[in-house]
């Protein structure tokens, strides 16, 4: 029996070899396709007859549909055929695309994914290229900016600002008068909106949230140009300080707190009289048509007016035989019209300065958001930077009973780990 | 291979001898019978089993072949930054590991017993209606996995019915999900642990991390994961059960062995390789633990649900450290082949002691 089995194990290790060297052939093969040059260089774009794919995270079928309907238009105008995707696992469907040197043309893209698929050499750099360059928020296009090259234009964005309920703001005795423009009122008016289950201010326990504090303090978690980890800066500290006094003298909570999945849940629900949100809330605040609400600037804070925004680019595959017909696609869809149609179909707010007065006139209740513009902070785009985020989201879960100096040492050696 | 040039065995001479007679070409049919299983188990289990080994040694980055002139052999680097770098990695991979240990060893003994409970009860012939009791055991296993979660989510919710039935009997729920403290450190009370404790670690996670138990969250997971497996290793041991023989029984009653005795003493042995099956399989799926973790948690509340497995998906697909990514597929699956060999040990059959044999024996008998 024991030579049977040894022969058989032979055979089907020499098969299994065989298959290895066949699919190694395979994988030189379909490598030759990949063109490992123009990655960073930013002159040449490859061109073709190729038709275009375009890979979508959507948020629902209003945005896919407006996508759907934009390219479809554009398609007829450059005669070039184009197909939308809508991903089910965008990072896993990229990530697939990438490795098998197939990736779609154009697809969204965070900017803690930045780091990851520039480094590689996965993304054309096509910044410098585009027509309306100069037409996008500076700050938006730092965000987009890996190594000293702009990589991407950025499709939108959204800040954050502060939400109030109106009526418990009138329950309350509060007028407009009372708007926080401060860290005392804010804290001041957070302290007469609280009253049995409901808070003051409620919001997310995490970075995106809590860091608009630290931004009005002045402090950032890594400096503008990237190249510096500032996480334990006195600025920082001064902001989660404010943040764990509020919080233990219950006038500020987190959502998760008062049974809450998210900041906007929490505030529909009426669990917090105020919360720091983005312009995303208004979609949510359908579901609570008894809640009337009002966005105001976030008070300033020592260090003057301070937000986060976030924002999400058009990358372009440098393995797409197309790029010309893709640069054309991506001016076309940041162009200043077919934003604002963007922005009347799915609600996100457009990353060009040209559309900005159109915005807040047909936004009369959402002009902070945009006003935020001028002095928001994006979020840390180095490589890595995404796992020490979300390891300080999960220390400042606890930050009520944490050691605040000591949650940020751990988080500023986390990054100097990573920036270089 | 020394064992092919040796001698053969006493029965060997009919093999060598079979070439020739209307046996002959058997051997060949056989393999082209069983080529197109090896070809697709080749082609899609162990070439990317081998080409994911590949990667752990790599620094490919997720663009092109991983066989291209480009990637580069870096040794052990990717597990050294797991296991020894010190830095965020390590203490990610340690916080996985932690929470998996946890997740493994409630998991494990509970849904064993379980199901060895429900396949006796409903075993027994006096049990009206068997076949509806064994249908709504066994009901959760056949419901997908990412349905239960969902259904979990909903139970488990701040204000869902879970607890309000906690409510109703007079207490405060925990808000399940969004709960990161320990259940042990919440049993002794909450607070930092004590310095000795605190100071010191192991990848990264200091003692009293890991001695802190699972968090509420993960609770709630280990909840799930009893509710759901106990159906499918109930149907096992049911089976085994129906084999156990009746004479053993009747003759442990003759003996006066009481019904406690009996399962004890007579059923229980017998159903050792079930139980070597259940625990294995109960092992290796809770190593593996990933789609409650990707449709539920995504790792929270403070990283306390991570699991190695989901490690490994995130580091790939989303920071683009595919050989970090690997590296921990490998190391878990090292981690799954030493606890099934230390429990294939610990469950070996072993000769009865004397001391046990000792009642058995005639009065008078010494040995």
């Amino acid at each position: 029996m024991r030579r049977h089995t040894a022969v058989t194990a032979l055979g089907a290790a020499g098969l299994v070899g065989a298959t290895v060297i066949a699919l190694t052939g395979c994988g030189s093969g379909f490598d030759e396709g990949s063109n490992p040059t123009g990655s960073s260089s930013a002159a040449s774009l490859t061109s073709s007859d190729d038709p275009l794919t375009v890979m979508i995270g959507s948020s629902g079928d209003a945005e896919t549909k407006a996508v759907q309907d934009a390219v479809a238009a554009w398609s007829k105008t450059s005669g070039v055929k184009a197909t939308v995707v809508a991903a089910t696992d965008l990072n896993q469907q990229l990530s697939q695309g990438f490795a098998a040197g197939s990736p779609p043309d154009l697809f969204y893209l965070s900017t803690d994914q930045l780091a990851g698929y520039a480094g590689n050499g996965s993304l054309k750099a096509y910044g410098d290229q585009l027509k309306n360059k100069d037409d996008f928020y500076p700050s938006l296009v730092q965000n987009f900016t890996y190594d000293g090259t702009f990589y991407c234009a950025p499709k939108d964005f959204s800040t954050l600002q502060l939400v109030i309920n109106t009526g418990l703001w009138q329950k309350a005795g509060l007028t407009d008068a009372d708007i926080p423009t401060t860290w005392d009122q804010l804290a001041a008016a957070a302290k007469k909106l609280t009253s049995g289950k409901t808070k003051g201010l409620v919001f997310g326990g995490e970075y995106a949230r809590v860091g608009a504090f630290m931004a009005q303090a002045g402090g950032r978690l890594v400096s503008e140009d990237g190249t510096k980890a500032e996480a334990n800066s006195d600025a920082n500290v001064q902001a989660l300080t404010y943040v764990q006094q509020h919080l233990k003298d219950g006038t500020f909570a987190y959502a998760s707190d008062v049974g809450a999945g998210w900041g906007g849940e929490a505030f529909g629900k009426q669990l917090g009289a105020m919360t720091i949100e983005g312009n995303w809330l208004t979609g949510a605040m359908g579901d609570y048509p008894d809640v009337k609400y009002k966005v105001v600037e976030l008070p300033a804070g020592p260090a003057g007016k301070g937000t986060l925004q976030f924002t999400n680019c058009w990358g372009m595959a440098a393995d797409s035989p197309n790029q010309k017909a893709a640069l054309d696609l991506v001016e076309y869809l940041t162009s200043s019209d077919q934003q604002l149609a963007f922005s009347k179909a799915f609600g996100p707010m457009p990353s060009v300065e040209s559309a900005a007065d159109t915005w807040k006139k047909d936004n009369p209740d959402l002009v902070a958001f945009l006003t935020g513009a001028d002095y928001a902070q994006g979020v840390p785009t180095n490589k890595g930077s995404a796992d020490v985020i979300s390891d300080f989201n999960a220390q400042l879960e606890s930050l009520k009973t944490g050691d605040v100096k000591k949650i940020l040492d751990s988080v500023q050696q986390n990054l100097e780990a990573i920036v270089k | 291979m020394p064992a092919t040039v040796a001698p053969a065995p006493p029965h060997g001479g009919l093999r060598v001898r079979r070439r020739g007679g209307v046996r002959r070409g058997e051997g060949l049919a056989g393999w082209v019978f069983v080529l197109p299983v090896i070809v697709i188990l080749g082609v899609f289990l162990f070439v990317p089993v081998l080409m994911a080994l590949w990667v752990s040694f790599s620094d490919w980055t997720g663009r092109g072949s991983p066989f291209s002139g480009g990637v580069r052999f870096v040794g052990l680097d990717n597990y050294a930054s797991l296991t020894t770098g010190g830095g965020l990695a390590t203490r990610d991979f340690g916080t996985a590991l932690r929470n998996n240990a946890w997740y493994v060893v409630l998991v494990v003994p509970l849904q064993t017993a379980l199901s060895l409970l429900l396949a006796v009860l409903v075993s027994r012939r006096m049990l009206r209606a068997r076949g509806f009791f064994r249908t709504a055991f066994y009901f959760p296993s056949v419901t997908s996995s990412v349905a239960i979660t969902v259904l979990w989510v909903f139970l488990f919710s701040y204000a869902g019915p879970v607890n309000q039935i906690i409510a109703w009997l007079g207490a405060t729920g925990p808000n399940w999900f969004q709960d990161p403290r320990g259940i042990l450190n919440l049993a002794l009370g909450g607070g930092p642990g004590p310095a000795w404790l605190a100071d010191s670690g192991f990848l990264g996670i200091s003692w009293w991390d890991w001695l802190s138990g699972p968090s509420v969250a993960m609770l709630a997971l280990i909840l799930m994961a009893v509710f759901t497996t106990s159906g499918t290793f109930m149907l096992l041991f049911i089976a085994a059960l129906q084999n156990v023989g009746e004479d053993l029984t009747e003759a442990g009653m003759v003996d006066g062995a009481n019904g406690w005795q009996r399962f004890w003493r007579i059923t229980l042995p017998q159903l050792r390789p079930t139980l070597f099956t259940v625990i294995t399989l109960g092992l290796i799926g809770c190593w593996q633990v990933f789609d409650q973790i990707y449709t539920g948690t995504q790792g929270g509340p403070a990283k306390t649900t991570v699991t190695p497995a989901y490690l490994s998906y995130t580091a790939a697909f989303q920071n683009q450290e595919w050989g970090q990514g690997a590296a921990i597929a490998f190391i878990l699956f090292l981690i799954i082949i030493v606890f099934t060999i230390l429990q294939r040990w610990v469950l070996r059959d072993r000769p009865v002691s004397r001391r046990r044999m000792r009642p058995y024996l005639p009065k008078g008998v010494r040995s």
